[in-house]
């Protein structure tokens, strides 16, 4: 079943085109990977379907219902959420009080205790729970990083627009936010994953696509791409593709 | 708890004062409690949303003319007392949706504009007297009971911001604005209408400036248009927000407290250089307590002072 779906969209600022003619289409309960190299356009995808840029041309739609016109609010409270490759906390707001905001304005919770309640849970899920009283802007990177997804959670999204979680990690936080992903699409939530970190992407991708200057270049299994000779021309280089040749086939 | 507390104390010292009857002190406690809602008026825009108004003086003089007209059209003190407040709130909406969607320094100029904006228009128009501005009825009490009018009216407004500043604090409305005040970005990325927010929290703002005006024009018993849209009304709450603490329920009233007496005490002191004095004070009040005195406990300046030795350990 399809729930969101890109046809021909296009995103300009001024005479650059960040997005040019994207076309294509998620499943519920995917993993997509979105790669690229820096300046391909994945943010830019990311605000063009959040509705912060919304597309120059062409159309967005979420579960059969046109959305590129609709305030980021709106979108927000759809069940669409992203997290935000530089993180975007409320600083002087308590952990707690963070994801209830999610929860009360997005994932329309009544009432704020009610909010309260159903974040007290998301930090659970995110292991935040002992520092729900701590105010935002004294948590570490890693906390932070796990405060967007908590944040993003609490919206009771259908899709979920992960971009760069895992930069500036190590590798057992990484494993820590893989898991969380991977229990996440089981429990049917589309994920978009924009990732640097190949092992990462081949690691719980079920799809992946390339973007390069704004253009589709592949969309497909991610051992498919692994082959491509545009991929590996454009991001991944032929030394990369050599060496996990064996490793990925 | 705490609010009973605080209008208890209110109460207390409102009743005491109209029973001495010392002329200088009610003026100087209706001054303050003036100044208590004009500051509570501007936390709720300026310290919850963080949209520094400059507008406060529109509509605490919109306010005072709504109250002024009404009452030489003849009619009574409180139908005027009450439109002021609807009257101003409705312009602030109005006006919000307009200017609310510059953020920074360019909401604070297109602010500054509206009460210059207002008094031109006032001073042309011929409702409003012109230039020569407004008397108004004078109200039949004896001058002893007329400051106890006036103090009583201005301590029901008072009280009313603050029962409103403590309920915005707890609920919704709170998280809304300090998440717009916090990352206005990330604020609507959650689901929040900041247009929409943003414009309540103005209108909340100016209901309560109107309220205040209104009060006044008859407090002062004459109200003309560089009076009643003077910058000042507009720049004072302002410094009594961030003197007692941006955001917090009761910092505006401390701070108004506590600027309306240095204020006096300074002038009866050094009658000739009290601005520049009175300057001088608050400059270094927001320099060592940028968090505002509200925010200043016992415990907090010994957990500051414990991090400093802490930091220096560190360093040697």
């Amino acid at each position: 079943m399809t729930l969101l779906s890109l046809s021909h969209v296009t995103r300009r600022f001024g005479g650059l085109t960040a997005l040019d003619d994207v076309s294509f289409e998620f499943g519920a309960g995917e993993i997509i990977g979105l790669i690229g190299p820096n300046g391909a356009g994945k943010t830019t995808l990311v605000n063009a379907i959040t509705g912060v840029h919304p597309p120059t041309a062409g159309a967005i739609t979420f579960d059969g219902r046109r959305i590129d016109r609709l305030p980021p609010h709106r979108i927000g409270r759809i069940g669409i959420s992203r997290t935000f490759q530089v993180m975007q906390p409320f600083p002087r707001m308590t952990v707690l009080d963070n994801v209830a905001a999610a929860a009360l304005f997005a994932g329309q919770s009544g009432s704020l205790s009610a909010a309260r309640d159903a974040a007290m849970q998301h930090l659970e899920f995110t292991s935040l729970a002992d520092k729900a009283g701590m105010s935002a802007s004294m948590l570490p990177l890693a906390g932070r990083k796990r405060l967007e997804f908590a944040k993003s959670l609490a919206m009771k999204p259908r899709l979920l627009l992960l971009d760069e979680v895992n930069a500036g990690l190590n590798s057992t936080e990484i494993d820590g936010a893989l898991d969380m992903i991977r229990t996440l699409a089981r429990q049917g939530i589309t994920i978009l994953l924009i990732e640097h970190l190949m092992k990462v992407v081949l690691n719980v991708s079920t799809r992946l696509v390339v973007l390069h200057n704004g253009r589709l270049i592949a969309d497909d299994k991610p051992e498919q791409v692994m082959r491509d000779p545009q991929v590996i021309e454009a991001y991944l280089g032929k030394r990369y593709a050599e060496r996990n040749a064996g490793g990925v086939a | 708890m705490r609010l009973a507390l605080v209008i208890a104390a209110l109460a207390a010292a409102g009743i005491a004062l109209s029973l001495t009857g010392n002329p200088y002190a009610m003026r100087v406690a209706t001054t303050a409690l003036m100044y208590a809602g004009l500051a509570l008026s501007w936390n709720v825009i300026g310290g919850y949303t963080g949209y520094p108004s400059f507008a406060t003086a529109a509509f605490f003089g919109v306010g005072a003319y709504t109250g002024a007209i009404m009452q030489n059209a003849g009619l009574p003190v409180w139908q005027a007392w009450l439109a002021a407040p609807l009257v101003s709130a409705a312009l602030a909406a109005a006006i919000g949706f307009a200017i609310l969607r510059l953020r920074g320094h360019y909401f604070a100029v297109g602010s500054l504009v509206i009460p210059e904006v207002l008094r031109e228009i006032v001073n042309s128009a011929s409702i409003t007297g012109g230039g020569m501005g407004l008397n108004l009825p004078v109200v039949r009490l004896s001058i002893q009971q007329q400051g106890s009018l006036f103090l009583a009216a201005m301590g029901i407004i008072t009280v009313a911001a603050l029962i409103m500043t403590l309920r915005i604090d707890r609920g919704r409305l709170g998280i809304a604005f300090r998440c717009i005040e916090q990352n206005e970005a990330a604020a609507v990325m959650i689901g929040v209408n900041a247009t929409l927010y943003k414009v309540v929290a103005f209108t909340l703002s100016g209901l309560l400036a109107g309220a205040v005006g209104g009060v006044y024009a008859n407090w002062i018993n004459y109200i003309d248009p560089s009076d009643a849209f003077d910058v000042l009304i507009s720049v004072k709450p302002i410094v009594m927000v961030l003197l007692g603490g941006a955001g917090t329920v009761y910092g505006p009233l401390l701070g108004a407290g506590l600027f309306v007496l240095l204020e006096e005490v300074i002038w009866r002191n050094f009658l000739t250089v009290h601005t520049g004095i009175l300057g001088l004070i608050i400059v270094l009040l927001i320099l060592f307590l940028p968090q505002g005195a509200a925010r200043l406990s016992p415990l907090a300046l010994i957990n500051t002072l414990m991090r400093k030795r802490a930091g220096g350990e560190g360093v040697s």
